[in-house]
């Protein structure tokens, strides 16, 4: 038991910090994102489960040799009035700080989900006031606005993909039908429940980071994701002229018409805008059109294999150590 | 018969495009005559214009002026404004807004715009 909970520590530093700097510099995620993606949520999953365990298995190590009989102790010291002298302060101390930080995480990924849910309602009833249905796509509607935008506002049966008149003025048809079927990659992929999971990660351990690499790689990755998708429908060039004539937005016009000054100053020209912390400034889409006009070879069948079976130890280890480290000793 | 959120959509649309207050007698009519109603031929009831009018209050895009009889109800802000406020939602980097939609292209810095362009340009 005390055995266990020294590694389920060491993996818990280990996820939370050189694994998540080591995997966000390396460079093979762009060829399979996939297997990428799979890694970054064995590695935040792994990483909370070795954190909660760790403390777990301190603090119950003098009530039993494994999980559950340490846990029935436990239970007859609530439950049974049992004396509870076996357990010294530091132990008390790491069962409680079990259970908050596993109460933390939960009720965090609860309130993440709520204020996106909030966010996403308000957004789409002021959306169906402002825009109207695209009469060539189904799902899609389109707004008024100069600026060129496409974006996808996920919610079930009633997703939807959102495109400015400026951005189909720009676009050709080809263009227009490769950002479409990039948004509808997001929503058919189930992209945002990603995006939630490691959001709440990231605001419930925002000084962990691996919450902070974790949440911008699957940002990337998702894109890539995306883009994938959209190639098996269109070539190459036309994605990557979409995406320099969305991002640069060199044609659109620089001051949005109808605009009080105040907001036309808040509002960003066209897709540009400065990051507000260098630190965050990505360079996603410098990778995304690096990885169309250079097509690299997918990661061969051994790799990928090796990435994911990386995966599957990741979760099954410390799941192993808390239910059975009585075998460990 | 059109559903509610379809004729706030037109009642908005009305609204916006007047600059005038209206009362809901006034919203009715037009409302009949409007081209892109689903309710044309059907006489909408005035309180079925009220209940619309209400729920858009509630949600802040339509005030009430209640110094006359019957009230007179105005959007608060322009169409173009409320489009403003829609697009800078979508368009303002915050890592807390990241799930909430999926941008094509998140936000560009000025750098990686020039990376782009270099990228672009050689190739």
């Amino acid at each position: 038991m005390f055995w266990a909970s020294h590694f389920l520590a060491a993996l818990a530093v280990v996820l939370a910090w050189p694994a998540p700097i080591v995997l966000s510099r390396a460079q093979w995620p762009s060829r399979s994102p996939f297997t990428a993606m799979v890694l970054w949520q064995a590695i935040a999953l792994a990483g909370g489960l070795s954190m909660i365990g760790a403390m777990l298995v301190w603090g119950l190590e003098p009530l039993g040799d494994n999980l559950l009989e340490a846990l029935r102790g436990l239970w007859d010291i609530f439950a049974n009035d049992r004396p509870a002298d076996t357990l010294g302060l530091v132990h008390v101390f790491a069962l409680s700080a079990a259970s908050l930080l596993t109460a933390h995480l939960v009720f965090t990924l609860f309130i993440t989900y709520a204020r996106i849910k909030g966010q996403r309602r308000r957004h789409r009833n002021l959306l169906n006031l402002l825009s109207s249905p695209s009469q060539t796509n189904p799902a899609t509607l389109v707004i008024k606005h100069p600026a060129p935008v496409a974006y996808c506002l996920p919610g079930g049966a009633r997703s939807v993909t959102v495109l400015s008149d400026g951005l189909m003025g720009l676009l050709s048809e080809d263009e227009l039908r490769a950002v479409l079927v990039h948004e509808r990659a997001h929503l058919s992929q189930r992209h945002h429940l990603l995006l939630w999971a490691f959001a709440a990660w990231r605001s419930a351990l925002p000084w962990l980071p691996t919450s902070r690499l974790a949440q911008r790689a699957v940002n990337e990755l998702i894109e890539m994701l995306a883009d994938d998708e959209a190639v098996k429908q269109v070539d190459h060039e036309t994605l990557v002229g979409a995406i320099a004539i969305v991002a640069t937005g060199s044609h659109g016009p620089s001051t949005p018409h109808g605009l009080s000054a105040e907001r036309s100053q808040s509002l960003p020209d066209g897709g540009m805008e400065p990051d507000a912390d260098p630190d965050e400034a990505s360079l996603s889409t410098v990778h995304r059109v690096r990885r169309l006009l250079e097509p690299q070879r997918p990661l061969s069948g051994a790799q990928s294999f090796t990435a994911l079976a990386a995966s599957a130890l990741l979760l099954t280890v410390p799941t192993v150590l808390l239910i059975a480290p009585g075998f460990l000793g | 018969m059109a559903t509610l959120g379809e004729l706030e959509r037109t009642v908005m649309d009305l609204l916006w495009g007047t600059q005038e207050a209206m009362t809901a007698n006034t919203l009715r009519d037009a409302l009949a005559l409007a081209p892109e109603g689903t309710s044309e031929g059907k006489e909408l009831a005035v309180t079925t214009v009220l209940t619309v009018l209400s729920r858009l209050e509630k949600k802040g895009l339509v005030e009430r002026e209640r110094d006359t009889r019957p009230h007179r109800y105005r959007a608060v802000t322009s169409r173009e404004d409320h489009t403003a406020e829609l697009m800078h939602e979508v368009l303002v980097t915050a890592p807390d807004r990241e799930a909430v939609l999926a941008r094509f292209i998140g936000s560009v810095s000025e750098s990686e715009a020039s990376t782009l362009r270099r990228l672009l340009g050689s190739s």
